[in-house]
């Protein structure tokens, strides 16, 4: 499991998983600190012949202090928490920064599709790439993502790049993400879509820059190179498999 | 303060009489009773009973994840139809048939008119109906599973489009009764808010003011209208969605002008409170206990008082951390992880306030003590996860992973089980007349908690590792389809099987106490408040006479006393009164 | 008829325990509607062109039933003051007064629906036809409901019984009447 949090691959990854470290250490200080005291005041405090119970109002300053004092300091520790959460988010969600490419997601039931600019590298030609069930990008390029939904709620979540990001029908929903290692990664659906909810895996294979544009040439259209012409289908409705 | 009773309540005091003498048939007494005492056995049988099934489905889905592909020995094959209708009505029955009744409605009833000093609900006949359109909800949501293509499959949250058209859930039939089912839970649950609240507030006993009133029954009339407030909107949201399902409107439709997450607002406006719903009666039943079983006061009742006002009020402006992804505006988000974060704060101090009772105790261990000090252990964990999730940044990643789940196993359990099991240890002998058996109920318990943990600790692990939600098979995702992945998964499915198996041991204490237990003195733990001034158990009527009440409910071991616990309803001596 | 509970008689708050009752289904009908109605009105925003819809609804008729309504909770207030006042057979005049409102309002909504109908506004039509009928359908539900609740208080107010039940009907009645106060400009003169 840890490999998981010293690999991500994307550049947002790390400022995530450092928040997610960040949570942990302050939670899990509050969560020792809380537990040790039960059971401390447990085994202290244990019916014992010839102790007594004593008679405490809640007033006493020397011991409200013991709640008090912690108190404001998880008051502190929430803010600590909630200005790195704030920065992330604004980060991940709320800033697009200048997209070198876009593609288009389509979540259906129950497959994950796409469609991104062929070797003219504009989205909405003829000689757009269409794929099922696998996404090509290259590595340090940031992506700009428009997500669709043909149905009911999907969600695109890649665990590697720490994206995910629910799919509404009627809606585009846009993100980003930039992938700093190539490699194969897991497509997950993460929104409950029906019975082939488990069933919708994909992947997303970030290549270096060679290795992409030589896939973007051989997953071009290649009647294109061909000179023959084709249905403008630009909504996407029309899938076409990948013939490499 | 003390006011004495006046001559017209100590005659109305004789109406306890008039009942022993008026023998009721079977069908008056068992089915059709209007006593508050027996309408909370039939809240709790039927609670406990759908939390066998509850029990059970998760031992399904369970084995599935362990074992994929094979044959669950007691159901079959788990085809991901199944699948998905196994863990929609484990989380359905779980909170709406088993926590709420349980918590709210069993206890609420048994304990409110016992604790507040007076015979019954202000209005008996509403608090039967009540567990009468209960009991239909119970029977509509189960004849669900019978229903062609079965329960349905949609999760419990039901979001739209897949819930508003059988073409997508494939459960159209199951679909359209599970909300049936859950809009008749509401009003029965409405119908009992009644009596909570107004008896608490018109039907105490002289001289119990605000601050006399024990904790559990403050949490539960606070619990009744944390649920009515936020009930509404889902009620409104449920019609719009049957609508959708049955007489083609668009609500939820985008397709035609209707909008998906109206549904998860609407929802979830509910379903933040609703946790507090469940969790504001356990932590009610645990201050009865520790305060009982250290012997202390409760370290500060206002405190705890006031802490829980601020979370229920807060509890209203938090929804939203659960649709941060959702495709709701990314600038509300921030809104909802600071509301969300500062919630921790009231409860934190809660959480401390109890701890802190235990200080200068003298703790003996019984099983219902037991119970309350682990709820509190387990509590926090659940508490400190939802913190990785009401961080909106770290939510990207743990949303709707097992992480989730194990953190709302961590907040549910101690709630709705552990606290069930609490109260009932608790209350056993005062609703019987039998003690329970303690050496029984100390493996059940020791089972209990351990496979608790070892059912949920390893989610925490696959879920952070990137385990998705509502998933039947792992297979088609390579970095989830991974051996020590899988032997996580198959320790959490050891751990829910080893869970219900120690089950027995509480069944077997249940009944055969019923008949065998030692017969219950009227006050066998030594507690101050007014139940236990009954006889055990509590006869029809309560209170032979209506008691008056001198004092708050938490004074134990107080100075200058010869016992260590001064009940409520004990009169000040005047040398007592004289020395204050 | 067993006796009533002793919590039943006690009131500890000094506020009648009928009353009470009564503030709480009216606070849970608020949320009810209130969450039906904010979902109207978020989605009325977004869709400017449901006021195309809008225009078909009828304005006189809904004006004309808030003018009832109005001087139905006028009736209710007058059968409260009776009540107070012991007179029960002038409180259940009143009370029947109001009902008589009630039914008119019922009345001339049947009428209102069977046009739009014909016209082919169904509850399927569309967005706002769909929010009208649920939102208008479920007002009517708890005008009806009220209606029969008053009949029947009201003939145990003529014989002098459960007078303090007239008031209770009547905050019921006044809460129906406020709902349709917010209904009225939202569903018909919002075009």
């Amino acid at each position: 499991m840890l490999e998981r949090f010293s690999t991500g691959a994307s550049t947002y990854a790390g400022s995530i998983d450092h928040l997610i470290f960040l949570v942990a250490a302050l939670v899990g200080f509050w969560l020792i600190v809380a537990e040790v005291s039960l059971f401390w005041l447990m085994y202290r405090y244990r019916h014992r012949e010839g102790h007594s119970s004593q008679y405490v109002t809640g007033e006493e300053k020397h011991l409200t202090r013991w709640v008090t004092i912690p108190h404001f300091m998880v008051i502190f520790c929430d803010i600590v928490i909630i200005v790195p959460a704030i920065l992330v988010w604004v980060n991940v969600k709320q800033t697009m920064p200048p997209a070198e490419q876009t593609v288009r997601i389509f979540s259906q039931q129950w497959a994950w599709s796409f469609q991104q600019p062929g070797a003219d590298g504009i989205l909405d030609t003829a000689d757009d790439i269409r794929t099922v069930g696998e996404l090509h990008v290259k590595v340090n390029t940031t992506y700009h993502f428009e997500l669709m939904s043909r149905d009911v709620l999907h969600s695109f979540s890649v665990p590697m790049f720490r994206l995910k990001q629910d799919a509404v029908p009627g809606r585009t929903i846009t993100g980003w993400f930039q992938a700093t290692r190539p490699g194969n990664y897991d497509i997950q659906c993460t929104q409950m879509c029906g019975i082939g909810h488990g069933l919708m895996a994909a992947r997303i294979i970030v290549e270096t820059p060679e290795q992409h544009s030589a896939w973007i040439r051989r997953a071009s259209n290649p009647a294109l190179a061909a000179g023959v012409s084709l249905p403008a289908d630009t909504d996407g409705s029309k899938l076409a498999e990948v013939r490499p | 303060m003390t006011t004495p009773a006046t001559g017209a309540q100590a005659h109305l005091g004789s109406h306890g009489d008039e009942h022993a003498h008026h023998r009721q048939s079977f069908f008056h007494k068992y089915l059709w009773s209007t006593d508050h005492k027996m309408i909370a056995m039939q809240y709790l049988f039927t609670g406990a009973a759908m939390a066998l099934i509850g029990g059970y489905l998760a031992y399904v889905f369970r084995m599935q994840l362990a074992f994929p592909g094979q044959n669950v020995p007691g159901y079959g094959l788990v085809t991901p139809g199944k699948y998905n209708s196994l863990v929609t009505m484990h989380g359905t029955i779980m909170i709406f048939w088993v926590a709420m009744p349980v918590l709210v409605a069993a206890f609420g009833n048994f304990l409110i008119p016992l604790m507040i000093g007076c015979d019954d609900m202000v209005f008996p006949r509403i608090n039967r109906l009540s567990y009468q359109v209960f009991l239909l909800s119970a029977m509509v949501l189960l004849a669900s599973f019978f229903v062609h293509n079965g329960a349905f499959g949609g999760a419990w949250t039901s979001y739209p489009p897949l819930s508003a058209r059988g073409a997508y859930n494939l459960t159209p039939l199951g679909a359209s009764l599970w909300l049936l089912a859950v809009a008749l839970e509401f009003v029965a649950f409405l119908l009992g808010g009644i009596n909570f609240v107004v008896t608490t507030m018109n039907g105490r006993a002289p001289g119990m003011r605000m601050w006399d009133i024990p904790l559990v029954v403050w949490m539960i009339v606070l619990a009744s209208v944390l649920f009515m407030a936020s009930v509404g909107p889902l009620i409104a949201g449920a019609v719009m969605l049957f609508f959708d399902q049955r007489l083609g409107t668009a609500f939820y439709d985008p397709g035609r002008g209707g909008d998906p997450l109206l549904w998860q607002h609407l929802f979830w406006f509910f379903g933040h409170p609703e946790v507090y719903v469940v969790l504001l009666p356990a932590l009610g039943i645990v201050a009865e206990i520790i305060t009982v079983f250290a012997r202390k006061k409760l370290f500060g009742y206002r405190t705890v008082l006031y802490t829980t006002w601020a979370t229920g009020i807060l509890s209203f402006v938090v929804w939203a951390h659960h649709q941060f992804i959702a495709g709701i505006d990314p600038r509300m988000a921030n809104v909802f992880t600071i509301t969300t974060l500062l919630i921790s704060v009231p409860i934190t101090e809660m959480i401390f306030v109890y701890i802190a009772t235990l200080y200068g105790g003298s703790i003996r261990f019984t099983t219902p003590m037991l119970w309350a000090l682990s709820f509190i252990a387990e509590f926090l964990i659940g508490g400190v996860t939802g913190i990785f999730l009401g961080a909106s940044g770290a939510d990207i990643y743990f949303h709707d992973t097992y992480f989730v789940v194990a953190h709302f196993h961590y907040t549910f359990f101690p709630s709705a089980i552990i606290g069930m099991f609490a109260a009932l240890a608790f209350w056993y002998p005062k609703m019987f007349g039998r003690m329970m058996n303690e050496t029984l109920g100390k493996i059940h318990f020791w089972g209990t908690v351990v496979a608790f943990n070892v059912t949920f600790i390893p989610l925490f692990i696959t879920g952070a590792a990137g385990d998705q939600r509502r998933i039947y098979s792992y297979a088609l995702f390579p970095e989830q389809d991974k051996p020590g992945l899988q032997h996580l998964r198959e320790l959490s499915t050891i751990g829910v099987i080893v869970l219900l198996a120690f089950q027995v041991f509480f069944l077997i204490n249940f009944f055969w106490s019923l008949r065998h237990g030692k017969v219950a003195p009227e006050n066998p733990w030594l507690s101050n408040t007014l139940e236990w001034t009954v006889p055990s158990p509590a006869p029809h009527g309560n209170f032979a006479e209506m008691p008056t009440v001198y004092r708050g409910p938490y004074e134990y071991s107080a100075p200058g006393r010869e016992t260590d616990y001064w009940p409520q309803n004990q009169p000040i001596s005047p040398l007592e009164e004289a020395a204050l | 008829m067993s006796s009533r509970s002793i919590a039943n008689i006690r009131s500890v708050t000094g506020i009648p325990t009928a009353r009470l009752v009564t503030w709480w289904i009216i606070a849970s009908e608020i949320f009810i509607f209130g969450g039906l109605l904010v979902s109207y009105v978020m989605h009325r925003l977004a869709h400017p062109e449901w006021a195309i819809a809008a225009a078909n609804t009828n304005t006189k008729a809904g004006a004309f039933n808030t003018f009832v309504l109005l001087t139905s909770s006028l009736f209710a207030v007058l059968a409260h003051q009776a009540a107070d006042a012991e007179n029960g057979k002038k409180a259940a005049k009143f009370l029947r007064l109001t009902s008589l409102g009630g039914a008119i309002f019922l009345i001339v909504k049947g009428f209102e629906w069977t046009h739009e109908i014909k016209e082919g506004f169904v509850l399927s039509s569309g967005g706002f036809w769909s929010f009208y009928y649920t939102v208008a359908g479920l007002h009517g539900l708890h005008v009806l409901a009220g209606l029969i609740i008053m009949l029947i208080i009201a003939s145990d107010a003529a014989k002098n019984r459960d007078l303090p039940r007239v008031q209770c009907i009547g905050l019921y009645w006044h809460f129906v009447d406020i709902i349709w106060i917010f209904l009225f400009p939202l569903l018909y003169i919002a075009k």
